[in-house]
């Protein structure tokens, strides 16, 4: 019978990534109403040392594979790692993070665990013994409850979403062996190029400054960028500012760019087409700063400031710089 | 070179979705139906490589028989020739009943490469891809924005959060495209006039052999939640109003 909730846990260079911990609290939860273990898979290079930190958030025991073939990520070497182990341990819930990594991985696993998963969810419970799933669907515009026939019961965890608390167990480290074939690993990354700036990605970003066709221009950024400063914030785009080039592809925010759920999203100068909306409208708090107060923007923001953009942010940027001084 | 591009329809971005009130489905009624805007992107690319070293594309599609119409669509971009697995065993079939789909039909055409999209935009649950490409046994790429054909391998760029990884992986292999790979060209009228004529072989889930799982269902389709009526903030001057936005988001909402 399988029993058990696991995670995948996620590291880079060594580190955490802040997932593992939302990983390891909602599956606490969970364990909980069970009366179940919560199991950790960590697999990487040199990275048994870290392992134990995972205790802190709940996890009874780690199983730690430490190979060279595991750093850094490929989706062969990670997907036969995790497979093996969880086929030897028979888990009733396997939790990954809807991360790059954690869905590129999640949806190769329900291919060899022959089972099913369901995506960036943002609620998950745990209803007659069983996990129930909770996951945007049309970009946010309804959503689904997911529920599973098959073990183990997978779900990938949209990021920010679930909180991290520190619930201390042992986190007891165990090593397996990921038995990898040498002649399995196809995929070889041949490089990574670091984005520098040192912001977070916007999947991840705590807060989000996001600007619209209403910038007028790449030069108009600059006023969102001083604000992103003063906040910690990331800042975003609409496509129709990605489109016309002024910020990179990876900033759109929206059905066709990022799916984005951060604590606070101040959407400036963007009038709110269905397709943005849809990528933001799970954000805690929404502002918006737009000159026509009929723009749909408007249906789904918390505060609401109707002016040119250009006269309230660098006095919204000064009150900030004020208020965390 | 054989190139499969596997393509969904979708609701058009535009749609407005409304659950029907039982909660077991979304009101089809009024929907207008597209490419998924990823699959594009994968249509694209392989035909950019079968410009440029030869070969044929086959597109390949589960969906009900309105689907045909997305299918014709890639054929008149400059496909070659179609695979549409319709059979209404497959409403309510999970990702991986899609994919088992797909790989019984993929199995038995010669593929070098394969293109999906990265997600599709209803379901939105990005596994198709990679749970094909593990029923084939082949490695994947997933969520890639730049893609290079280098004689026995292929060289792609794939962004994860704070970085871009190259990544080399030999033939053959499943490559799930992302918005920025490129430009999609649209169908020009000889190609529509063309594609009427391109073949389709309809198969059903018996004569591929493949039963129809739903490993993981969606037991109820539910509205997102309401969000209340915001405040709209006046004042006399833009700082006023900055200064009570400050205030709000620190005293009532707490996020700064
Ligand atoms: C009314 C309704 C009921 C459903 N019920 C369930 C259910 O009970 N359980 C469940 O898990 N899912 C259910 N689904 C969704 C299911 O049928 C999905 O199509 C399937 O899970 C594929 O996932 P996806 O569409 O998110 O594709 P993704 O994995 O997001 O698609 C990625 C890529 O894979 C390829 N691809 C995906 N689907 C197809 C396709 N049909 N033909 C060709 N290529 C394709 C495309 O290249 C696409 O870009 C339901 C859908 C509807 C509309
Ligand atoms: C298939 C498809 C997929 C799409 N996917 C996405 C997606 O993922 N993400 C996305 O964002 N869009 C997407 N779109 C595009 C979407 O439909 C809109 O065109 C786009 O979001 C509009 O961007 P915008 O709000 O910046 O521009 P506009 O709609 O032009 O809005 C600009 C706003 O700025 C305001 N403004 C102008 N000057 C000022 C000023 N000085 N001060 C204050 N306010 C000012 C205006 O009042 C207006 O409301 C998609 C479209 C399609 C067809």
């Amino acid at each position: 019978m399988a029993k058990g909730v696991w995670i995948v846990a996620e590291q880079r260079d060594g580190a955490f990534r802040k997932i593992s911990f939302e990983l390891a609290s909602t599956a606490r939860k969970l364990a909980d109403v069970l009366g179940e273990e919560v199991c950790a898979v960590l697999c990487g290079s040199g990275i048994e040392g870290i392992a134990g930190q995972l205790g802190k958030y709940g996890v009874d025991r780690v199983f730690v594979a430490d190979s060279p073939a595991l750093e850094p990520y490929t989706t062969d070497a990670h997907a036969a790692a995790v497979a093996k182990v969880v086929k030897e341990n028979d888990p009733a819930i396997l939790l990954l993070g809807a991360s790059t990594q954690g869905k590129d991985l999640s949806a190769r696993l329900v291919g060899k665990l022959v089972t099913g998963l369901a995506t960036d969810c943002t609620d998950v419970k745990i209803a007659d013994g069983k996990l129930l799933a909770i996951r945007p669907m049309y970009a946010g515009k309804c959503f689904g409850e997911v529920v599973f026939s098959t073990f183990p019961q997978m779900a990938s965890l949209r990021p920010n979403v679930f909180p991290a608390v520190e619930n201390a167990k042992a986190g007891a480290v165990v090593k397996f062996d990921p038995a990898l074939d040498a002649g399995q690993l196809k995929t070889k990354v041949l490089e990574v190029q670091k984005d520098t700036s040192g912001k977070a990605d916007l999947t991840e970003a705590n807060m989000i400054v996001s600007g619209g066709r209403g910038m007028k221009g790449p030069e108009g950024y600059a006023i969102l960028e001083e604000l992103a400063a003063v906040l910690g914030a990331t800042v975003g785009a609409s496509r129709a500012a990605v489109d016309a080039g002024w910020r990179p592809q990876s900033d759109q925010v929206g059905q066709t760019g990022k799916i984005v759920s951060p604590n606070l999203y101040i959407a400036c100068g963007v009038s709110g087409a269905i397709q943005h909306l849809a990528g933001m409208s799970s954000s805690k708090i929404i502002v918006a700063i737009n000159k026509d107060a009929e723009a749909p923007i408007f249906t789904k923001a918390d505060y609401g400031i109707v002016d040119d953009l250009f006269k309230i942010i660098p006095e919204f940027t000064q009150e900030c710089k004020k208020l965390l001084a | 070179m054989n190139i499969v591009a596997c393509v969904k329809q979708v609701p058009d971005t535009e749609a407005q979705i409304k659950v029907k009130p039982d909660g077991s489905g979304i009101e089809e009624g009024g929907i207008k139906w597209v490419m998924n805007p990823y699959d594009e992107f994968g249509v694209e690319e392989a035909l950019r490589l079968k410009e440029k070293n030869g070969g044929e594309v086959t597109i390949v599609n589960v969906g009900p028989a309105r689907a045909m119409e997305t299918i014709r669509t890639a054929l008149a971009m400059g496909a070659d020739k179609g695979i549409h697995i319709c059979d209404p065993a497959f409403d309510g079939a999970d990702a991986f009943a899609t994919a088992s789909a797909l790989a019984a039909a993929i199995k038995g055409i010669p593929h070098d490469i394969i293109f999906c999209g990265q997600r599709a935009i209803d379901d939105d649950s990005g596994q198709v891809g990679a749970i094909l490409a593990e029923l084939l046994g082949i490695p994947q790429i997933t969520v890639v924005t730049k893609f290079e054909f280098a004689g026995s391998s292929v060289k792609v760029i794939r962004p994860i959060e704070g970085a871009q990884l190259l990544i080399e992986c030999p033939l053959p292999c499943l490559v799930t495209a992302q918005k920025g790979l490129n430009e999609p060209r649209y169908a020009s009228l000889p190609g529509i006039m063309k594609a009427k004529k391109k073949p389709v072989d309809v198969k059903d889930a018996a004569s591929l052999g493949v039963t129809v799982t739903a490993n993981a269902r969606v037991a109820k389709f539910i509205p997102p939640p309401a969000r209340a009526a915001g405040k709209i903030i006046c004042g006399d001057d833009p700082a006023t109003k900055a200064r009570e936005l400050a205030r709000l988001l620190r005293e009532e909402a707490k996020v700064i």
